[in-house]
């Protein structure tokens, strides 16, 4: 299978070990894995603060990028779904529409598709797992708390191979941490206290590491707890599944 | 025993987010109030899962709700035909005034003073508290909590718990003022019995009941008043007239559909399997007028549209509300409007787009609601939607517009990005003090992100490519 | 043109392409025990729920909790003493009921709640006006789910008809659940074995 690794803009510029442990997993893993470098951004910020009429050429770029893969994997949930839910093209609209079917969050690709038994993996930490709201609502990465309905989750099926790692509880398995794209700084007080609220669910249950399939909602959360001078570390769900080997 | 008669003007200049600043000053009183409306939203999950086709029972709600928007028209007129068959006057309101207006003439005609209302939204949408105050009629809301919002002279903060951002010593203060309970007692107990034998001499006294209606049934031409306190029922069972105010939307096809609509609405208001009371009005009382008001203030209109018909299947149950993190920790006041949380959000701009263009941007868009709305309605998705319609009206500043482009610009051109990039985080090292100071809203309760020394592209490139 | 045909002419124009109405999907699996789950519905709502085998043992409950002297309003025939219509006329005169006793048609397992309509009640504003309510229905007379209980009301011409589930009650302030705000501040739901 032709594999190609899109990398969310704020992960190629400002996490790019998040990037790296993707390309490195998916390798390990036996795929042969491109990284076409002209790449940049899903579109999500400019779509999300009502601007999705500007992002035509961002889409188009996408399209040119991704061409000729069977599958496009992304270590980001938010944008995935962004991708599968509103990439269009005025010139290119078959191709939209069948790219969206092969674009895969990292953790989804892992469990559906490649169908991983297990993973040589070591974290010997209290690991705290924060449910991105896209992924886990959008995509379906694990059940959701509103419904009623049998539970699952795809990135702690993942996470219990991995070995040593103690996976603590939380409260509140599912709120959201109120990164939000631009809601991030237009509602900065409410924001960052839906940040510190998650933190401290996650702090009180002795978290040493919260992760989670999206870095947007780690990049907020890790600001919030270098600020408090806390210990207590952010790590995408790549990074750990790509640990100690 | 006066009566606050100021009523807060829902037409302040500040938006949502410098009202959720303001709220977020005190944050034990955000941790309490988020924390009450989370334990709501968790006995809503409890008496969910007591429902094994829970499920099932949303998704046939929502196509019976569908079923309504799509025959509005005949379901309306049925519905019309039906009451006016049990003797039930119905009259027909375009605005939001003309409801006003047509209550008013019902109660002027009769020589009344002072009516009892029960809980209705619509009527709160309708300002029609104020609108019969300035005529001179007195209305006293007989819900508890909207009674207590009511003497304090503010709007309910929520559609179902209109007073659930006041404490129990706050409300004793205030009955003590207005009702002369003693001073410091706190005891929801003593307060509610307080309350009870207040009310209740305007229970006695007043001849004209005004209440909302949560389901109109086309095939029968009854109408269901759903409350906790009774005081729907009591209001008017002692009354000589009883006017009964709704949206077009609020009817359902058919009696039995009760079966769906009335095991899901307490469920996700308040996790109660049932309210107390579920009344079914289908005649009035020997000797009582009745009548029903239908309104359209707008409902029409957005009927037309596929991307925001569906708010219109709203039975005003306020889980919505429960469950949106930012509305627990922002407050119903911070939404300006009679309707707060997801569902006003999305209900508001349709009616004024230049007030309410904040509302949308006033999510993450993590699509709890969506998911608790027992109709299905899907709240995030006209969030989004509505985004794009208030930047394409030009309702967004000046310079986000010009940042966006800028952007957009950027991200088109991988060149430009890589160096943009890099840019940023050169400046990041070597001038911080350049983006981590007060004028950079993330740095005011958050440090940046470490700066690493390359880009991945940057590391691909040296690590991958000169193999 | 007036409102109401603006209104009409407006709706006709904008609804969206009809959708059909389904037939609803059958309810809840068949559930046994219907009484204990009553009881146990009705208990977790402020209510209280006392089996008896005949009319005799129901004044003699009551007689045990509300006394005497006070007012009370018996609308079951099979208990005596029913009160006459006269006293009805007007139902600002009940306003110091104290108990009101009434039949009801059925009781709904899943919320514990009770139907009755108002040709039972004597006048529409005594069950709500009352200060305590007890309610009288046959034990096999008990529906699972709300599904259910709309299949058998069907039809039925009533004028006014409600679901009474416990006392009244209210959780307004600070959400402390106070039972008795306007309406009774107490119900009993006798479950009579004989008809």
């Amino acid at each position: 299978m032709k594999v190609a690794i899109f990398i969310p803009c704020y992960i190629n510029q400002f996490y790019p070990q998040v990037a790296i442990a993707t390309l490195e997993l998916l390798e390990k893993l036996g795929l042969t894995v491109s990284y076409p470098e002209k790449q940049t951004c899903c579109g999500q910020p400019m779509a999300n603060a009502g601007f999705e009429h500007l992002t035509g050429s961002c889409n188009n770029l996408f399209i040119e990028n991704f061409s000729g893969y069977d599958y496009i994997i992304s270590p980001s949930g938010s944008c995935v779904l962004h991708i599968k839910d509103h990439l269009h093209s005025s010139i290119k609209e078959q191709d939209a529409i069948s790219m969206r079917a092969k674009v895969y969050e990292l953790t989804e690709f892992l469990t559906d598709i490649l169908q991983v038994k297990n993973i040589t993996s070591k974290f010997y930490h209290k690991v705290g797992l924060h449910q991105s709201c896209h992924g886990q609502r959008g995509l379906k990465l694990s059940q959701m708390s509103e419904l009623v309905a049998p539970a699952f989750s795809k990135p702690e099926h993942l996470l219990r191979m991995v070995e040593g790692l103690e996976l603590v509880p939380l409260d509140r398995k599912d709120e959201c941490c109120g990164f939000g794209g631009t809601f991030c700084v237009g509602e900065e007080a409410v924001s960052v206290k839906m940040g510190k609220d998650r933190v401290a669910d996650h702090l009180q249950y002795g978290a040493e590491f919260i992760t989670a399939n999206d870095m947007s909602c780690l990049m907020h959360l890790e600001g919030i707890l270098k600020r408090q001078k806390s210990p207590t570390k952010v790590i995408h769900i790549a990074e750990i599944l790509n640990a100690g080997v | 025993m006066a009566t606050d008669t100021t009523i807060m003007n829902h037409t302040t200049t500040s938006d949502h987010a410098t009202l959720a600043d303001k709220f977020n000053l005190d944050e034990p009183r955000v941790d309490w109030h988020d924390k009450t409306l989370w334990f709501i939203r968790k006995k809503r999950d409890k008496a969910a899962a007591q429902v094994p086709d829970w499920e099932q029972l949303r998704e046939s709600a929502s196509q019976i709700k569908n079923n309504v928007l799509s025959n509005l028209h005949s379901y309306l007129l049925e519905f019309e035909k039906n009451a006016q068959k049990n003797g039930i006057t119905v009259h027909w309101a375009v605005t939001a005034k003309e409801h006003n207006q047509i209550v008013h003439s019902i109660i002027q005609e009769k020589g009344i003073a002072q009516v009892v209302k029960s809980k209705s939204m619509l009527t709160e949408e309708c300002h029609l508290n104020e609108y019969l105050l300035a005529q001179g009629i007195e209305v006293i809301d007989t819900d508890l909590g909207e009674r207590i919002v009511q003497l304090a002279g503010e709007p309910p903060s929520h559609i179902v718990l209109p007073c659930i951002h006041w404490k129990k010593e706050e409300i004793g203060e205030l009955f003590s003022r207005h009702l002369g309970t003693p001073e410091g007692n706190s005891d929801p107990q003593f307060l509610t019995t307080a309350a009870r034998i207040h009310l209740r001499q305007h229970f006695l006294s007043s001849r004209l009941a005004i209440t909302g209606v949560n389901f109109a049934v086309a095939e029968t031409g009854e109408i269901v008043v759903c409350t906790n306190e009774g005081n729907a029922d009591l209001g008017v069972q002692l009354a000589d007239v009883h006017i009964a105010c709704m949206g077009i939307e609020k009817i359902i096809p058919q009696r039995k559909h009760l079966g769906i609509f009335l095991r899901l609405l307490a469920r996700s208001a308040t996790g109660q399997p049932i309210t107390t009371y579920s009344s079914h009005f289908q005649r009035p009382r020997k000797g009582q007028e009745m009548h029903i008001v239908l309104v359209d203030n707008g409902r029409s209109e957005r009927l037309a549209s596929n991307d925001f018909r569906n708010a219109l299947k709203c039975i005003r149950c306020g889980a919505c509300m429960n469950t949106c993190p930012v509305y627990r920790r922002s407050g119903g006041h911070s939404y300006r409007y009679a309707i707060a949380g997801p569902i006003g959000a999305i209900l508001a701009p349709g009616l004024d787009m230049e007030k309410h263009a904040d509302l949308p941007f006033a999510s993450t868009l993590c699509g709890s609601c969506s998911h608790v709305c027992p109709v299905k309605i899907d709240i995030h998705d006209q969030l989004y939607k509505w985004r794009q319609v208030l930047v394409k009206n030009g309702h967004v500043s000046g310079t986000k517009k010009v940042g966006m482009k800028g952007l957009a610009f950027i991200l088109s051109h991988p060149g430009l990005y890589s160096r943009a990039g890099a840019v940023g985080r050169w400046l990041m090292k070597h001038v911080p003090g350049l983006i981590n100071n007060k004028f950079n809203p993330w740095y005011k309760q958050r440090e940046m992100p470490d700066v690493p020394k390359q880009s991945f592209t940057k590391w691909y490139q040296q690590n991958r490519i000169s193999k | 043109m007036s409102s109401r045909e603006r209104i009409l002419e407006a709706v006709k124009k904008n609804q969206p392409n009809g959708l059909p109405l389904l037939p609803i999907a059958s309810a809840s699996p068949a559930a046994t025990d219907l009484a204990q789950k009553f009881i146990r519905a009705l208990g977790n709502i402020g209510g209280t729920a006392i089996e008896v085998e005949s009319w005799d043992e129901i004044p003699l409950y009551l007689a045990d909790r509300f006394s005497a002297k006070t007012r009370w309003v018996n609308m079951i025939p099979e208990l005596g003493n029913m009160s006459t219509a006269d006293a009805f006329e007007d139902p600002h005169v009940l306003e110091n009921v104290t108990l009101s006793i009434l039949k009801g048609h059925f009781g709904v397992a899943e919320n514990g709640a009770v139907w009755i309509t108002d040709e039972r009640m004597g006048d529409r504003a005594l069950p709500f006006i009352c200060e305590h309510l007890a309610l009288v229905i046959h034990s096999d007379d008990i529906f699972n789910t709300l599904h259910e209980a709309y299949e058998h009301i069907g039809a039925s011409p009533y004028s006014f008809g409600t679901f009474i589930a416990g006392p009244s009650k209210t959780a307004d302030i600070e959400q402390s659940l106070v039972l008795g705000a306007h309406g009774p501040k107490s119900m009993t739901v006798f479950l009579q074995r004989k008809r």
